[in-house]
C-alpha cells in the first residue's frame, strides 16, 4: 500500500492506484476529461496535470501509479499555468456554440473552462470542423465538438462489447467515430451520451427540447426490464423529459439501457386518460362512478370462482396488494402475475437472482439456460461481459437455447434440454468447467421455465446446481432471469393461485369453458386476448394496449413514472420509485383506484394511505421490511423431476426494443426496431 | 406694528401681485412641457422599452432557443419550447412573454447570445385588456421588424460601452 503526500497531506491508497485516485483520497480535485472510473486509463486529454517533486514536468496523474513517497503538488503556479495551458489548446477547436448545444448546462469543458480558461481566445486562425457521424436514432452527433477523449471508443469497446468505434486520422485531422459508416448496435448505445464531457454526443430524441437547469429530479426505479436499475426522471411541466442512470454498485453501476432511457415517450401515447365503460359494443367515456357501477352491476352475486384477475410485467407492489386483498374478500383464489404461464413460485431461492449481480463479480463458470442475457437483461449482460474482461478470459460461459451474440467469448452447448440432461450426466465437455469451477453459476432464463415443462426444467437446473457445488456455504449462484420488473415482487406478495385457484392458462381456459366470468387485468397485456372474448374483462393500466382493447371496462391508472411505488428486482431487492409527474387527466395511482373500487363494492379495503399498503406488504412477505437489500433465500426442494421435451428454449424476447405497452407505444424504440432488429433480420435472409 | 404691516399688504393686494409677477416672469421663459403625444422628449439608447424579436438581415430569425432569457428572467415573465426545425437547426416553437409580469430590468436582452431579444424605444403599447399583454412569437417577431432599423441603431450606438 504506497503512501503518498498531496498538498502536504499524507494518503495510503491502494496497490495500483493512479495518483488522480490518491489525490481525490486527499480531497484534492483533480480536472479530468478522458479519465472515468469504469473505463480504461487513456491519459490522452492531459487536464488532470499534476506537479511531482524529482519529474521534470507535470505528470498526467491519471496515468501515473501512485507509488511510496511521492510529493504531488496540486495547487502550484506550475500546475495552475500546465490547465491553463491545456484548457486554452482544447479549446483552440472547440466551437462557440454553448448556447445551441444540449449539453450546455452540465457540460464538462464549460464547467472547467470557467474554472481553467481565460476569458478570451488569442486564437484568430481557421477552427477545424468536422463531418458529423451517422449512429443511429439513438446518439445525435456534432463532432466538431469532440475534444478527442475517447471515452466513447473505449465504451463500446469495453462495456458494449461492440468495438465499432475509434479514432481515424491523426493530430488536428483526428476524428472519432465509427470505423465503418454504421450504426452503433448496442442495447447500451444511450450510455456514450452521459459518457461524453462535451455536446459531441447528445441524445436524439431529447435534442433541444429542455435546459438541464429547468428540470426537476426525481429518483425512480426502472420498469422496462426486472434488473431494476436505478434511474433519475426529469421532469418539466408535468411532461417527462428523459430518463438518466442513477449510481448503483449492486445493480446497474452507472449504466442504463436504451429502452430504460427511450422507451419514455411511449408515455405520452397511447394513454387512458379517463374511465371507459363499452356499452353496445363500444367502448363509451365514462365517469369513475359509471365505471364502478358497471362492475358492481356484474360482480355483485357473482361466485368468487368466476372471478379472476391477472397482474401485468410492470405493476408495483402496492397496487397488487390491493388487488390481492380485494380478490380474497371477493372470495376468489384465481389470481397469478405470471402473464407467460412460467411454472416458478415454489420456494424464495428457486425463482430469484440468488447470487445478486454484484456476485457475479465473484463467479469463475456461467451456465445460461434458455435466457438470451443480452436482450433481457442488457445490464446483467456487461456485467458478464465486465467479469470475462476483468478475469482475462477465464470467466467460462455455457450457453444453451437459442444462439446468441453475448459480446463476450462464450462456448454454445446446444438448443434445449437435451443438452440440459447431458449436463446433468456429465457427458458434455462443459461439465468439467463447472467441476473445476469454486463459484459456478447458473442462470436460468423465462424462456425455459415457461414452457408446459418448466417444472421439470426447474428440476433439472436445480439438479445441476447441487452436483456441481453451485451452492455452499455463503455462495449460492441458482439464478432466475426474470424478464418483468413486477415478477418478483407478484411472487413474494403471493400474486399467485390459492387453494383450488386457477393459473394464468387455466383461467384462459376457464373463460372459454364459461367457467371464469370477470377476468380483472392489473395492466395486463401479454395474455392471449382472443380468449377473454367471452368474459367481462376489467382493465387497469396506464396504456392503451391489447388489455384495453378487449376491456369491458377500463380504469385508467398511472405509469411508473406517475406513482410512487415498490419493486423487486430478480434479485428479490425491493426498491421504492417516486413520482415524478401527476397521471394525465382522470387517472389515478393503481392501489387507490383499487381501494376505490373496493368501496363502491361494499368490500371497503382496511387501508387509506400508502403508508398502510406498505405496512400491509410487509406482512405479506418479509422483502418489504427492508428496501435495498438483496436478502438470501433459503435452499429448499423446488421443481418437479419429469420427462423434458426435446425441442429448444426460445427467449420470450424477440425485439429488445419492444417488450411492454409502453415501449410499443414509443417512437424512439420503433426507430430502433427499423434500424437495428429489421437489419439484423434482413443480415439472417442474405 | 405688526397689525399694521399685516392690514397694509392685505389692503393693497401685495400677495395677489407678486404671485402675479411670478406668472408673468415664466411667461418668457422657455417652456419645460411638451406636447405629447405630439411631440416626445429624448431617450436614451438604453432605454428599456418593449420588447422585440430580431431577425438577420437575411431574414433568418436570429433566437436560437438557447433559453438563457428564461432561466435569467427575474419576473419569469418568458416561456420557451424548442423543437428541432425540420433543416435540423434549433428554433424557438413558442416563445412568450407576460408583458403584465415584465419588470423591463433589460437581464433578457444583456443575456442573449445572439442579439434576438431585445427592449426597443416603444413605450407607447397600451392595451385595452390583459390578454393583448400576453405576447408570442409572431407578435414579437412583428415589433422586430417594425422597429429593426431603430433598434440596430440604438444597439451600434450602445456598442462601445458593452
Amino acid at each position: 500500500m504506497p503512501k503518498l503526500t498531496v498538498d502536504g497531506i499524507e494518503v495510503e491508497v491502494e496497490a495500483g492506484a493512479t495518483v488522480l485516485q490518491a489525490c481525490e483520497e486527499a480531497g484534492k480535485e483533480i480536472p479530468r476529461f478522458c479519465y472515468h472510473e469504469r473505463l480504461s486509463i487513456a491519459g490522452n486529454c492531459r487536464m488532470c496535470l499534476v506537479e511531482m517533486e524529482r519529474a521534470p514536468k507535470p505528470v498526467a496523474s491519471c496515468a501515473m501509479p501512485a507509488a511510496d513517497g511521492m510529493v504531488i503538488k496540486t495547487d502550484s503556479d506550475l500546475v495552475k499555468k500546465a490547465r491553463n495551458g491545456v484548457m486554452e489548446f482544447l479549446l483552440i477547436n472547440h466551437p462557440l456554440d454553448c448556447p445551441i448545444c444540449d449539453q450546455g448546462g452540465e457540460c464538462d469543458l464549460q464547467d472547467q473552462a470557467m474554472a481553467y480558461g481565460f476569458d478570451s481566445s488569442r486564437y484568430a486562425e481557421k477552427k477545424r470542423a468536422v463531418k458529423d457521424k451517422e449512429l443511429g436514432p439513438i446518439v445525435k452527433t456534432i463532432m466538431t465538438r469532440c475534444i478527442h477523449c475517447t471515452r466513447c471508443v473505449r465504451f463500446s469497446e469495453e462495456v458494449a462489447g461492440v468495438g465499432t468505434m475509434g479514432a481515424v486520422y491523426r493530430g488536428e485531422d483526428t476524428e472519432v467515430g465509427p470505423y465503418i459508416e454504421a450504426s452503433i448496435n448496442s442495447e447500451l448505445s444511450g450510455n456514450l451520451v452521459d459518457l461524453c464531457p462535451v455536446g459531441a454526443l447528445t441524445s436524439k430524441p431529447y435534442a433541444f427540447t429542455a435546459r438541464p437547469w429547468e428540470l426537476k429530479k426525481t429518483d425512480s426505479v426502472d420498469v422496462m426490464d426486472a434488473v431494476g436499475s436505478n434511474i433519475r426522471i426529469d421532469a418539466r411541466t408535468g411532461e417527462v423529459m428523459r430518463v438518466l442512470p442513477r449510481t448503483h454498485e449492486d445493480i446497474n453501476e452507472e449504466w442504463i439501457s436504451d429502452k430504460t432511457r427511450y422507451a419514455i415517450d411511449g408515455l405520452k401515447r397511447q394513454r387512458l386518460d379517463r374511465p371507459y365503460v363499452r356499452k353496445d359494443g363500444k367502448l363509451q367515456p365514462a365517469s369513475w362512478d359509471e365505471a364502478f357501477a358497471a362492475i358492481k352491476a356484474k360482480v355483485s352475486g357473482l361466485a368468487g370462482n368466476k372471478i379472476a384477475a391477472l397482474a401485468g410485467d410492470t405493476v408495483d407492489c402496492e397496487s397488487m396488494t390491493a388487488l390481492k386483498d380485494l380478490m380474497g374478500k371477493l372470495g376468489s383464489a384465481n389470481l397469478d402475475c405470471r402473464q407467460d404461464g412460467s411454472k416458478i413460485g415454489g420456494p424464495r431461492a428457486s425463482y430469484i437472482f440468488n447470487s445478486t449481480i454484484a456476485g457475479i463479480d465473484e463467479a469463475d463458470a456461467c451456465l445460461i439456460v434458455g435466457a438470451n442475457v443480452r436482450a433481457e437483461a442488457p445490464i446483467i449482460n456487461s456485467r458478464l461481459r465486465k467479469r470475462w474482461r476483468s478475469t482475462a478470459g477465464d470467466f467460462k460461459v455455457g450457453i444453451i437455447g437459442e444462439k446468441w451474440d453475448p459480446t463476450y467469448k462464450n462456448d454454445y452447448l446446444g438448443a434445449g434440454p437435451d443438452t440440459l440432461q447431458e449436463i446433468l450426466d456429465g457427458k458434455n465437455d462443459f461439465a468439467k468447467v463447472l467441476e473445476a469451477a469454486e463459484k459456478p453459476m447458473i442462470i436460468v432464463g423465462m424462456g425455459a421455465l415457461s414452457r408446459e415443462d418448466g417444472d421439470a426444467v426447474l428440476a433439472a437446473t436445480r439438479a445441476i446446481a447441487e452436483k456441481y457445488g453451485m451452492v455452499a456455504g455463503e455462495w449460492n449462484g441458482f439464478n432466475v432471469l426474470h424478464t418483468a420488473a413486477s415478477r418478483v415482487g407478484g411472487l413474494d406478495l403471493g400474486f399467485v393461485p390459492g387453494e383450488g385457484g386457477l393459473a394464468t392458462n387455466d383461467i384462459l381456459d376457464g373463460v372459454a369453458k364459461g367457467d371464469i366470468e370477470v377476468v380483472y387485468l392489473l395492466g395486463a397485456d401479454e395474455v392471449d386476448m382472443s380468449k377473454l372474448e367471452k368474459a367481462f374483462v376489467i382493465y387497469q393500466g396506464a396504456m392503451g394496449d391489447a388489455g384495453a382493447q378487449a376491456a369491458d371496462v377500463i380504469l385508467p391508472g398511472a405509469a411508473y413514472t406517475e406513482k410512487n411505488g415498490t419493486y423487486v428486482n430478480t434479485e428479490g431487492r425491493a426498491q421504492q420509485g417516486w413520482r415524478a409527474i401527476f397521471p394525465v387527466g382522470d387517472a389515478r395511482e393503481d392501489w387507490a383506484i383499487v381501494r376505490a373500487l373496493s368501496g363502491a363494492l361494499d368490500l371497503t379495503l382496511p387501508y387509506n394511505n400508502i403508508d398502510a399498503v406498505r405496512e400491509r406488504m410487509v406482512e405479506l412477505s418479509p422483502t418489504f421490511a427492508s428496501l435495498n437489500v438483496p436478502t438470501r433465500a433459503e435452499w429448499t426442494d423446488f421443481g418437479k423431476a419429469g420427462d423434458m421435451k426435446s425441442d429448444g428454449f426460445v427467449s420470450p424476447v424477440r425485439n429488445f426494443y419492444m417488450t411492454d405497452p409502453i415501449s410499443r407505444a414509443s417512437v424512439t424504440m420503433a426507430k430502433c426496431t427499423e434500424a437495428f432488429v429489421k437489419d439484423a433480420a434482413a443480415e439472417k435472409v442474405a | 406694528m405688526s397689525f399694521i404691516d399685516r392690514t397694509a399688504r392685505s389692503f393693497l393686494l401685495a400677495e395677489l401681485v407678486s404671485g402675479m409677477a411670478l406668472t408673468l416672469k415664466y411667461m418668457f421663459k422657455p417652456k419645460v412641457t411638451i406636447n405629447y403625444p405630439y411631440e416626445k422628449g429624448p431617450l436614451s439608447p438604453r432605454f428599456r422599452g418593449e420588447h422585440a424579436l430580431r431577425r438577420y438581415p437575411n431574414g433568418e430569425e436570429r433566437c436560437i432557443a438557447c433559453k438563457l432569457c428564461e432561466a435569467i428572467c427575474p419576473a419569469q415573465a418568458i416561456t420557451i419550447e424548442v423543437e428541432p426545425r425540420d433543416d435540423g437547426s434549433r428554433r424557438t416553437t413558442r416563445y412568450d412573454i407576460d408583458m403584465t409580469k415584465c419588470i423591463y430590468c433589460g437581464f433578457c436582452e444583456e443575456a442573449c447570445p445572439v442579439d434576438a431579444i431585445v427592449e426597443g424605444p416603444n413605450f407607447e403599447f397600451a392595451t385595452e385588456n390583459r390578454e393583448e399583454l400576453f405576447y408570442d412569437k409572431d407578435k414579437l417577431l412583428a415589433n422586430g421588424e417594425r422597429w429593426e432599423a431603430e433598434l440596430a441603431a440604438r444597439l451600434e450606438a450602445d456598442a462601445p460601452y458593452r
